[in-house]
This record gives C-alpha cells, sequence and structure tokens, in this order.
C-alpha cells in the first residue's frame, strides 16, 4: 500500500511539473493523492480491495469534474432571468456550459463577451455563443466600466480557488470584479470543487508567476518591459457567490470545506 | 437526572447562588448556553455566551436546543458542567479547608448506583451522579450550608431511585405550571425523550416564570434562611444590572424584555461562573464583598474607577505583593509551585500568553506530581477541586487569559477521563505525560508549523511591522533572518509597558535591521510597510482578535493602506466566544502606570491629580480587532481566513475529545 502510494506520489508530481502554472491541475493532484492517504489509512487487510476502491474513485473523480459542469450549470439557472445581460470574461468551458444550458431552456438574455487579449478567448466563446444563437456584444478589454451600468451581473470561471475564497483567473477577472463591485453588480464565479487549492495569496504578486508572452503586432524596444503575467487573483470580497459541484456557497464556505478535507 | 434538569431550564429562572436539590443549580442551562452538536461535547465546556451583555445571546433558542441535545446525548452534560462547578472563582473556599460535604461526597458512592439502576447507562449514571457531586459541592461554596443542607436531602430523596427524585421537581413545577409540567412529565418518564422542550418553552410567560421565581424563592426560604438571603442578593444585582447597563436594551423594550434580560443575565452569571475564566460582575458589591472573604490575596479595590468599567475588576496595584509574601507561610493547602507562579504573575514576571499558560501548567504538574489523595477521596474529584481552587488563586492575582482557560478545561477533562483502573501512580504519571504533551504539542510545535508557513509570506525587500512584543512574531522574524531572507522590521510600541523596547534589543542583537517608533506615529510610517504580523491573545469565533490594546489601530491603519495583516496565534487560544467591542471582557491594569513615566520627574503633571473624584486614570490591556482588518490568521491548522475560526473551533474541539 505504500509502495503504492510512493508511487503515486511520483506520478502526480511528474503530472504537476507538466504544467507548473496550472493550479486545477495541482489542486486535482492533492486531492486525488489525499485521498490515497486516506484510504491506505484504513486498515484493508487485503491490498486488491484497497486498490480497485482506488481505482473506483479514480473514475469516480473523471465522471465527477464532467458531470460537475453540469451540476453547476443547473445551480445557476435561478440566477438568470429573462432580459438580463451577463459581462464575461475569459474561455471557461464551465461557464460555457452555464450560457448553454440557459439558452436551451429558452431563456433570453445576452452576453457582453470581453475580448480576452492576448489570448483572445473572447473571440472564441463569441464564436460558441453564435452558434447557439445568444445575443453577444464583443467589447475591448479596457471597455468593461464603459459598458458595466448595462450589466447586470459578471460570469466567470477560475483557474483555482484559493482558501481565502478568492479566485486566480484570467488576468483582467480582478479588474472586472472591482468595477462590478463598485457598480453594485454580482459577480458569480463558476467552478468545480477539485479546483480548490490550498494556496492563499495575500497580494497579486504572492502567486507563482505564470508568464505568457504578449505579441504586440509591432517589435517593442529592448528598453521596454511588458508585464508578462498570465493570471491574477481576485479577493474574496468583490465575490458575491461560488457556483459549485458542492452547491451555491458563499466564499468564506471555501476554507470550510478546505479543512474539512485536508484536517 | 434528566427531570431536574428539565424542570430548573424549563422555568428559565435562575436561581443564582444557590441550588436546591429538586432543581440542581443552572448547570443544564449552563452546558446549554449554545447549541449542542452531540458530537462534540468538550466545546459545551466553554460556553458560547460568557459575554456578558444579554443582547449578543438569544437564550431560548439556545436552551431549547439544548433541552433537545441534552436529551440524546447525556454524557457530555453533566461532565463539563461537574468541571466548571468548582471554578467558579471567588465561591470556592479556597484556602484548604476541605469542606464536611466534601468528606460527604468521597464516602458515599452507593449514590451511584440508583441511579445508574434507572438510567440504565452506567458510564452516564456514574458521571451524572459525579456531576451531581461536584453540583452540590459547589453549591456548597456558593452558599456555606446550603450545600451540606442540600447534598443530605438529596442522599435521602435519592435512596429510592430516579423516580423519587423527579416527584418533588413534578410536584415544584405543577404548582406554577400546570400545562408545562404535563409537558415535563411524560418528557422525564421518556428519559432520554427529547421532543416536547420547546412548547414548554413558550409556555411560560413573564408572570408565569416571576411567580413560579417566587415561589422557589419562598420554598428556599422555608428551608434554610441562609440561602434565601445569598439569593435575595444575588438575584437583586440581577435586577439591578438592566439598569445599570449603559448600553440598555432599547428604550422601547417592555418589561418582559428586561425581565428576560434579567433572567438571562442570572442564567449568563450562572454560566460565566461555571467557566475557567471566569467574569464577575465587579459591580455587584453583595458578590465583591463574598468574594473578598475568600480571597487568598488581600486586594483593596481603587478609588476612581471609570464608569463604563465597573463591571471589570479593578485593584490597588502595589499593596497586593507585599501582601502575599508575608501570607507564604499562612497558606499551608497552597502549593508553593502554584504560590510561585501566583506571584509571577502579579509582579508582571511572567506575561504574554505562551509563558503564562506554560508556567501555569508546569505548576500543575508539580502539583499532580506531590499529590496523593486524601482517603475515603476519589483522586479525580478531590484533584480536580484542587485543581479549581488554584486556578482561582491565579485569578486573583491575576485575571486569566482566554488561553489559560482552554488549558484548564483541556486538564480537567484529562483527569476526568482517567480510567477508573489506574492506580494513583499511573494517573498521576498520565496526567504529567498529558501536559507534557499538551505543551509540546500545542505551544512548542504549533509555534514552529506557524514560522513555517509564515516564512512564506516574507519576500525579499519586505518591510514587515509589528506591534508590542509576540514571541511568536519574534520566532518568525529570527527565522526568516536566518533563512537569509532581506527585509528591515519596523517595531510599533506603546506605553506604559513599552514591550517593543525588549523586542528592538533582541532582534537588533541578531542582526536585523529595525525601526522603532511609538503607536502615535503608525500613520506616518504605514505606507512604508509591506505587510503587518501581529500576535493574539485569542481569536473569538466571528473571527475577531482578542489582543494587547494598541493592536486594532495597529490593524485599522494597516487596512487603511491595504496593508496585509497577518495574525499569529496557536490553534488552543481560539475560543467559542464572540465579542464585539473591548469592554465587555478586557482586564484593568494599574492606572498610576499611566500618569507615571519612570525615569522623568519633571513631567508628574498628574501627581496631584490622581485622587481628585473628577479624574479617572483607565489602563485597558486588551482590545478587541475585528475581522474586516484582518488578512489571515496563521495557525497550526494553516492560514485560514478569520472566517474559519469556528471551523477550527468545530475541529479543534473534536480532538479535545480524541485526546
Amino acid at each position: 500500500m505504500m509502495e503504492l502510494e510512493i508511487e503515486l506520489k511520483k506520478a502526480s508530481d511528474s503530472l504537476k511539473l507538466w504544467d507548473a502554472t496550472s493550479i486545477s491541475l495541482t489542486a486535482g493532484c492533492d486531492l486525488f493523492m489525499r485521498y490515497v492517504t486516506r484510504t491506505s489509512a484504513l486498515e484493508y487487510e487485503d491490498f486488491n480491495s484497497a486498490k480497485s476502491r482506488l481505482i473506483e474513485r479514480a473514475e469516480k473523480f473523471g465522471e465527477i469534474s464532467c458531470k460537475a459542469r453540469r451540476i453547476i450549470a443547473m445551480l445557476s439557472q435561478d440566477f438568470i432571468f429573462d432580459g438580463c445581460t451577463i459581462m464575461v470574461h475569459g474561455f471557461s468551458r464551465v461557464v460555457l456550459e452555464v450560457l448553454k444550458t440557459a439558452a436551451q431552456s429558452k431563456k433570453l438574455f445576452r452576453v457582453f463577451c470581453t475580448e480576452g487579449r492576448p489570448d483572445r478567448t473572447g473571440l472564441r466563446l463569441s464564436n460558441e455563443l453564435a452558434k447557439l444563437d445568444v445575443p453577444v456584444k464583443l467589447l475591448i478589454d479596457s471597455a468593461v466600466a464603459y459598458t458595466m451600468d448595462d450589466v447586470d451581473m459578471v460570469f466567470v470561471g477560475a483557474d483555482g480557488v484559493v482558501e481565502s475564497g478568492g479566485i486566480i483567473n484570467m488576468m483582467g477577472t480582478y479588474q472586472m470584479a472591482l468595477v462590478a463591485h463598485s457598480m453594485n453588480k454580482p459577480v458569480y464565479v463558476a467552478a468545480e470543487s477539485y479546483k480548490f487549492a490550498r494556496l492563499y495569496p495575500l497580494d497579486q504578486k504572492d502567486m507563482a508567476p505564470a508568464l505568457r508572452p504578449i505579441d504586440f503586432g509591432v517589435p517593442i524596444p529592448s528598453k521596454v518591459e511588458v508585464e508578462t503575467s498570465a493570471r491574477d487573483y481576485t479577493p474574496p470580497q468583490y465575490l458575491t457567490l461560488l457556483f459549485t459541484d458542492l452547491g451555491v456557497l458563499t466564499p468564506s464556505v471555501v476554507s470550510d470545506e478546505l479543512i474539512q478535507l485536508y484536517l | 437526572m434528566d427531570a431536574r434538569r428539565a424542570t430548573t431550564t424549563v422555568p428559565r429562572v435562575r436561581q443564582v447562588g444557590f441550588f436546591t436539590p429538586n432543581a440542581p443549580p443552572a448547570q443544564p442551562s449552563r452546558t446549554h448556553s449554545f447549541p449542542l452538536d452531540s458530537s462534540s461535547p468538550p466545546l459545551s465546556n466553554s460556553p458560547v455566551n460568557n459575554s456578558l451583555s444579554p443582547v449578543m445571546i438569544p437564550p431560548s433558542r439556545h436552551l431549547s436546543d439544548n433541552l433537545v441535545h441534552r436529551a440524546t446525548s447525556p454524557l457530555p452534560v453533566p461532565e463539563p458542567s461537574a468541571f466548571r462547578r468548582p471554578i467558579r472563582s471567588h465561591h470556592v473556599a479556597v484556602v484548604g479547608s476541605y469542606n464536611p460535604t466534601e468528606s460527604l461526597l468521597g464516602s458515599s458512592p452507593p449514590l451511584a448506583s440508583p441511579s445508574s439502576r434507572v438510567i440504565g447507562d452506567g458510564e452516564f449514571s456514574e458521571e451524572s451522579s459525579a456531576g451531581w457531586f461536584r453540583r452540590s459541592n459547589s453549591a456548597k461554596f456558593a452558599s456555606s450550608f446550603s450545600g451540606a443542607f442540600d447534598l443530605t436531602s438529596v442522599k435521602s430523596s435519592e435512596t429510592g431511585g430516579f423516580h423519587q427524585v423527579k416527584k418533588p421537581v413534578v410536584a415544584q413545577l405543577k404548582e406554577e405550571k400546570s400545562g408545562a409540567a404535563a409537558v415535563v412529565e411524560p418528557q422525564i418518564n421518556k428519559g432520554l425523550s427529547s421532543s416536547s422542550t420547546k412548547p414548554l418553552k413558550e409556555k411560560t410567560t413573564k408572570a408565569e416564570r416571576r411567580a413560579l421565581q417566587e415561589a422557589q424563592r419562598a420554598a428556599k426560604a422555608a428551608a434554610k434562611d441562609m440561602t434565601v438571603s445569598v439569593g435575595v442578593s444575588t438575584s437583586k444585582p440581577v435586577k439591578k444590572q438592566p439598569a445599570q447597563k449603559k448600553d440598555a436594551p432599547p428604550p422601547a423594550s417592555s418589561i418582559a424584555v428586561s425581565d428576560r434580560k434579567g433572567v438571562e443575565r442570572s442564567m449568563e452569571k450562572e454560566r460565566r461562573k461555571d467557566i475557567p475564566a471566569p467574569r464577575m460582575q465587579f459591580d455587584d458589591k453583595s458578590r465583591v464583598e463574598k468574594a473578598k472573604k475568600r480571597a487568598v490575596v488581600n486586594q483593596s479595590e481603587a478609588r476612581n474607577r471609570v464608569e463604563l468599567f465597573r463591571h471589570l475588576p479593578q485593584y490597588e496595584h502595589g499593596t497586593q505583593l507585599p501582601d502575599l509574601e508575608s501570607k507564604f507561610f499562612q497558606l499551608d493547602p497552597m502549593h508553593p509551585a502554584v504560590y510561585k507562579v501566583g506571584l509571577q504573575y502579579l509582579a508582571g514576571d511572567i506575561s504574554g500568553g505562551n509563558a503564562r499558560c506554560i508556567a501555569m501548567l508546569q505548576a500543575f504538574q508539580e502539583v499532580i506530581k506531590d499529590y496523593s489523595t486524601p482517603p475515603e477521596k476519589s483522586l479525580t474529584r478531590d484533584l480536580t477541586a484542587k485543581i479549581s481552587s488554584f486556578v482561582s488563586f491565579f485569578t486573583e492575582c491575576r485575571p486569566l487569559s482566554m488561553s489559560m482557560g482552554n488549558t484548564i478545561r483541556f486538564l480537567k477533562s484529562r483527569i476526568a477521563k482517567l480510567p477508573l483502573t489506574f492506580s494513583e501512580s499511573e494517573a498521576k504519571a498520565s496526567l504529567c505525560a498529558d501536559i507534557d504533551r499538551f505543551i509540546n504539542e500545542k505551544i512548542v510545535l504549533a509555534d514552529n508549523v506557524i514560522i513555517q508557513h509564515a516564512v512564506t509570506k516574507i519576500m525579499d525587500g519586505d518591510v514587515l511591522l509589528t506591534y508590542g512584543s509576540s514571541c511568536v512574531v519574534e520566532m518568525i522574524l529570527l527565522y526568516a533572518h536566518e533563512l537569509g531572507k532581506q527585509f528591515r522590521v519596523v517595531i510599533v510600541d506603546s506605553r506604559p509597558k513599552l514591550k517593543g523596547q525588549a523586542l528592538l534589543r533582541r532582534l537588533v542583537g541578531k542582526g536585523l535591521s529595525c525601526t522603532y517608533t511609538h503607536i502615535n506615529a503608525v500613520s506616518y510610517i504605514m505606507h512604508e510597510v509591506t505587510r503587518v504580523f501581529l500576535g493574539s491573545s485569542s481569536v473569538l469565533s466571528n473571527g475577531t482578535v482578542y489582543s494587547r490594546v494598541g493592536t486594532a489601530c495597529v490593524a485599522m491603519v494597516a487596512h487603511a493602506f491595504h496593508v496585509p495583516v497577518l495574525i499569529c496565534c496557536e490553534a488552543y487560544k481560539f475560543h467559542e466566544r464572540v465579542l464585539l467591542d473591548s469592554i465587555c471582557s478586557n482586564e484593568l491594569g494599574d492606572p498610576d502606570a499611566l500618569s507615571k513615566v519612570p525615569g522623568r520627574m519633571d513631567i508628574n503633571y498628574l501627581d496631584d491629580l490622581t485622587n481628585k473624584d473628577n479624574m479617572q486614570l483607565l489602563n485597558l490591556m486588551y482590545d478587541a480587532t475585528p475581522s474586516e482588518y484582518v488578512s489571515m490568521i496563521i495557525t497550526d491548522y494553516g492560514m485560514i481566513p478569520p472566517t474559519s475560526v469556528p471551523v477550527i473551533v468545530r475541529e479543534y474541539g473534536r480532538e479535545y475529545l480524541w485526546i
């Protein structure tokens, strides 16, 4: 059993190394390792039964992450009303699922989509939404405050949900949450529960750096520095609710869940 | 047992200060002062509603919840209350003289059997009977002779067994509330059924409760004169307090509300009496007088006391130490180690939550090592009583901190959990090992874990601010320096203690670059600061940090400048209490320390003014920092947001059970 644990740990570490910046990968691996240690702590006389239990759990894990999106989509339907305007940032499959479900249940709403430079996530998302016949409006990232008046709610996904209840997401999310908060618009986050990570950033610089080179289209003089960080941290006071497969949570519950899981 | 508990909590009339055999003292209500999670009994040890203001507590909800829970989880209930009882400090006959009832208690094991026969759960009955004894014991403490009477009457009435005792209780109730009694009886008869407690609550109106109170008072007057006088005097302050309290309930509150509050307050008083860190209302003259009679340390009260803080003890400093020293050879029952630590508290040689806890635990270790069970007594009960008397001595020297309260609760639960098969030496060895383990795990190792977590938050180029002198923060800074991180430290200090100077000396000695300033310059210096590290005396359930006075200011300024505030606190200091302000619960220091600046004779402007009537000096020791100013709390359980403190208390409380 211990040997299996060690092997799994090695596998998990190498997985994490493959993409050192992905928080959900790290968090997912940690969660599964946590489950492994918990299982091995229980005394199973038969190694095979323990092993089969782990395999079962792993498969369930995969299933859960697929199902999670559907659960989250169902939970968030109550919050999308007819005639509402939703602002979205970044390309999140969970948010897409939410909007898809809403469109399929014949709700009338429109979506404001930020361009999402440098990844051009906005373009991808607007493509998808256009296929669903949802009215989409593309904005440049700087137009967020300009259009925030007409918006009813902000919907974002998350790369990772941290212990304080805040989220780490694509660069620009913090900005949008700040503007929305100051204009009293709710900010909803859709994230699966395996994204809960045991990180606790105090400010923007307190995270592991994830850099993504930006192509400006024109050559930049060598003396000019470019901020290439790909993600930012949104503190919990700017978030209204988190839609997860565990239910609709407030940001302070994240720590509760993490403590119960890890202690 | 259930009957008695049910009946006392039902009328919600607290008989403050004395107990009848039929209506056991507030023990049940105390333990039920907050929603009990039946899986976490140790939490019931520290009533969440310790706070003095009834505004914070909706008692009926708790009581009704607890009635339900009590019925379903009988085991934990008597136990914690039993511990709580003897600690009720100023009512404990401290100086050595073992009360006659104790010998009675020791010699009456057969009392356990009737209850066990009836209830059927041997362990429960044993605990409950133990608790029963302790209740009576402390009843004795409350009013000298009533306890003895209570016990004898209890003994006589209990010989028949469970049902016999129920009858007087039920009879008493029946006089007052026919409807309620009908509900109570089936409940009692069912034994551990939990259903109809809520209707019970609603049926008792204010008039009925009043009537019941009067009738009970009359009944007690008939039985024992002594207890009546005590009861009247103690129930009077109950009524006085609503009037006295500055921030009284809104003026629109009806008499029902104030009556309720009076009842609540007496309930809280009961609860308060039983918590490890008792907070006696010091504006109640009669109780203060009683406390003084029993006190070991003769303390004379300060003359000019601020009205708002009259509920806190304030004594003349300077007279206590010589007085205590002179009594050294007369205090036979006092263990020398305890005496020494008490003196150190009084003189201020030991200060700081961890140091005080460790000193107290080590003194108790000595006590346990030198302890030998007197004949005809059980080790658990006797030792617990002794510990309680020592705790009240400590309280007189210096009011207990919340972490010390938790520690004492832990120790008492360990004593109670000693298997009966243990011989005396085994029990003593086990207790000493437990204490060692507590100090090691909860303080020493916890500090190491906190340091490991905290240094991950220190980057090169940081400017760290700290206030006062916290041992954990000092360790963090030294460790980060050892790791080679480049940072500088700003130490903010304040009068009158000026603890930061010692910290400054130690840090500069180790080679850190430090800046030193006083608290009036904190907003000036805050713009340079990148992180604020603060220690704390305790963290409460709503995320409020209870720490040295001045911490709240520093945290507030840091928040205004968007500087993250990190509180470093071991998990054993967490408490289920909720504090909304710094007034309800605090400690008053020596007011003369404010008027005098050591070494500066020329600025003695206040010298002749200190005794004037319109001059009141207030030297607060603690303050409460709201949770919105706190970014993160670093504990041995990791880094948590302030909203997760009750989660840790819930989990940590459970661990208490597993130790």
